[in-house]
């Protein structure tokens, strides 16, 4: 009986879990294998292969791991800058590069617009300056700016939290045993930081890969990633079987580049934020 | 007498304004197992991190062997540190861990294989190779820790608390076993804890500290039975530590009675700190002894009875293996050889006395 009382309490979880992430993957799984007529097929999973979606996918893939490694570039020093902080200060500027997280989504991309666009305040900056304009707005490298400046929260977090549970006595005690201050970076801090830039690493490149409101803003249609050729099968063409099925392809990517990342932390403790 | 190793000369250190250390001189000889003693923020931590090169002293030189070593780094100095809190790597295996100075070092595969195996044995931890740390209760963490600090041979082996952390029994356990570590390696051992009984049970050499000042320098023995000043007194043991009055040579005023001591050259009518142990105070039927009271409270502590005497107004500390009651009258006695007389403190360094006792 008490048992039964405990596991009642879960109930509403799996009425979630059930409700929302469950069923909707069946029903995604569903439409993806079968046609309009609703029997079975394969074809919109094969559809992946078409050269439109193909591009598609590896623009996704190329842009989703440039966004990674410039955060990674980004967050990592900045990380260690934030650890080697005064105690006092620490949390603040934490509070500070978390800050964007909290306002919309929209707000921060439309925002990156306005600054990138041609008569935007990036190049009225550049003209003021007597340096040429750049047209970066509807290029990837703008969805890549967007990307960057999204998720890179998601990649300090994770790392600084790893880097600050490293005692100072550990540095102090490889600092004793002979390391100079390289060799100290390279086998304590790195090592054990790893599990956090593996978390940083999941939590900005699975986003970015199935990302298409940035590329949608900032590319202008002109940058087609794998996340709008779905949303477009869904709104516009209405082919629902057609974006469930690419959905999976996508899925399986997502799925297979965590489980990558999972066998590479052999810490196993998961530094994730949440 | 063996040489001396280290000298520190005139350090001063303060941080965010407050000061640690004032101008502290010591001296550490080869091969002594010296221990810095003293209550929390005495400085005696800040002293081996000055030792061992995580702090730069404000004023003042670390002499290592006769060089000047102040300005060394940690990883160029020839002492090894045990840290409080194991501070062992946690991403590696506990051979690893020992391996770890070794490999820094560029060793030799095999000559680090033989140094676990033996390190692993001097700590009675054979076999632990491939454990992990997580693995190890809080008393085999601090062995692997000293494991993995003396492989690498270093002339003086500091030690930060290292015993803090564990509990009673171990505690003891591993008392013994620093001294065996000791004895077997032939290091200098430089030892800091706020523990009066551990720094009496395996020093050579206790410096007490307090307020960033050495209060007294000495052999257990010197220190327990000839306590230079009150705070020595008070923190090393328990203690009588009377106000008297010294009246001339060898006769000092206590509580409106004068007795005879042995101490000499305080002058006369000199106001001074009595310092008498509680094992040292005999009681007896009255009208024996210089002093009546009454017995306020018995505690049995195991080897002897901790009882409190009232008698003229002082709360007399007493221990004795004899059985008394509560409420009896009886007579206090010292020979006058276990009456310790000091001066009361005067100078600034001497007021860091006062405050803590």
């Amino acid at each position: 009986m008490y048992n039964f009382k405990r596991q009642f309490l879960s109930g509403p979880y799996i009425i979630w879990i059930v409700g929302f992430i469950v069923l909707p993957i069946l029903v995604i799984c569903y439409y993806g294998i079968t046609d309009a007529s609703g029997s079975f097929t394969l074809e919109n999973i094969i559809a992946i292969s078409e050269p439109i979606h193909m591009k598609a996918l590896l623009l996704s893939l190329k842009l989703a791991l440039v966004s990674t490694l410039l955060c990674l570039a980004l967050s990592y020093p900045l990380a260690m800058i934030l650890n080697g902080l005064h105690v006092k200060h620490q949390s603040f500027i934490v509070f500070i590069f978390v800050l964007p997280m909290w306002m919309n989504f929209m707000l921060r991309i439309l925002a990156w617009q306005l600054i990138l666009s041609n008569n935007g305040i990036l190049n009225t900056v550049f003209q003021a300056l007597g340096l040429p304009r750049v047209s970066l707005l509807n290029t990837p490298a703008a969805v890549v700016f967007g990307m960057v400046y999204d998720y890179l929260p998601f990649m300090i977090l994770p790392i600084y939290n790893s880097m600050s549970r490293i005692g100072n006595d550990i540095v102090d005690a490889a600092r004793d045993l002979g390391c100079n201050k390289f060799q100290v970076f390279a086998k304590i801090i790195l090592p054990l930081t790893v599990s956090g830039v593996l978390s940083g690493i999941i939590m900005v490149f699975v986003p970015a890969l199935t990302s298409f409101v940035i590329s949608n803003l900032l590319g202008g249609g002109k940058v087609l990633l794998i996340g709008n050729v779905i949303e477009q099968e869904f709104m516009q063409n209405t082919n629902w079987n057609m974006g469930s099925g690419l959905s999976i392809v996508l899925m399986i990517f997502v799925i297979a580049s965590m489980a990558f990342m999972n066998s590479h932390n052999k810490e196993g403790e998961g530094t994730a934020v949440w | 007498m063996e040489k001396e190793l280290i000298h520190l000369s005139h350090i001063s250190k303060s941080y965010d304004g407050s000061l640690v250390l004032d101008d502290l001189d010591l001296k550490i000889r080869e091969n002594e197992f010296m221990t810095l003693l003293g209550p929390s923020g005495c400085g005696k931590t800040t002293t081996l991190r000055l030792l061992g090169g995580f702090e730069t002293p404000d004023a003042g030189s670390v002499f290592f062997d006769g060089a000047d070593i102040t300005a060394l780094p940690p990883n160029e100095r020839k002492l090894n540190t045990v840290f409080q809190k194991y501070a062992l790597f946690p991403h590696m295996s506990i051979a690893e861990n020992i391996a770890f100075g070794l490999k820094i070092s560029k060793k030799s595969k095999s000559y680090i294989s033989d140094k676990i195996k033996y390190a692993l044995k001097l700590v009675n931890l054979d076999g632990f190779e491939k454990r992990s740390v997580d693995s190890l209760s809080g008393g085999q963490q601090q062995r692997i820790a000293i494991a993995r600090a003396i492989v690498n041979e270093p002339k003086v082996l500091l030690l930060d608390e290292p015993l803090g952390a564990l509990d009673l029994k171990l505690r003891q356990d591993m008392q013994y076993e620093l001294i065996r570590l000791k004895e077997e390696l032939g290091i200098t051992f430089v030892y800091v804890t706020h523990d009066q009984e551990e720094a009496l049970t395996m020093s050579d050499t206790i410096v007490v500290m307090n307020q960033g000042y050495i209060q007294q320098i000495g052999t257990p023995e010197d220190i327990y039975n000839e306590p230079t000043n009150a705070f020595v007194a008070d923190f090393i043991g328990d203690s009588n530590i009377i106000d008297g009055t010294m009246i001339k040579d060898k006769l000092v005023n206590i509580l409106g009675v004068t007795i005879p001591c042995v101490d000499t050259g305080f002058g006369q009518n000199k106001p001074v700190d009595v310092v008498i142990r509680p094992e040292d105070v005999e009681l007896s039927d009255p009208p024996n002894g210089f002093m009546e009271g009454d017995i306020v409270s018995i505690i049995f502590k195991g080897v002897h009875y901790e009882i409190e005497v009232r008698a003229n107004g002082y709360d007399w500390l007493v221990h004795t293996t004899k059985l008394f009651s509560v409420g009896t009258h009886v007579g206090i006695s010292v020979i006058p050889f276990n009456i310790q007389i000091m001066n009361k403190p005067e100078s600034s360094d001497e007021k860091a006395v006062e405050i803590d006792v």
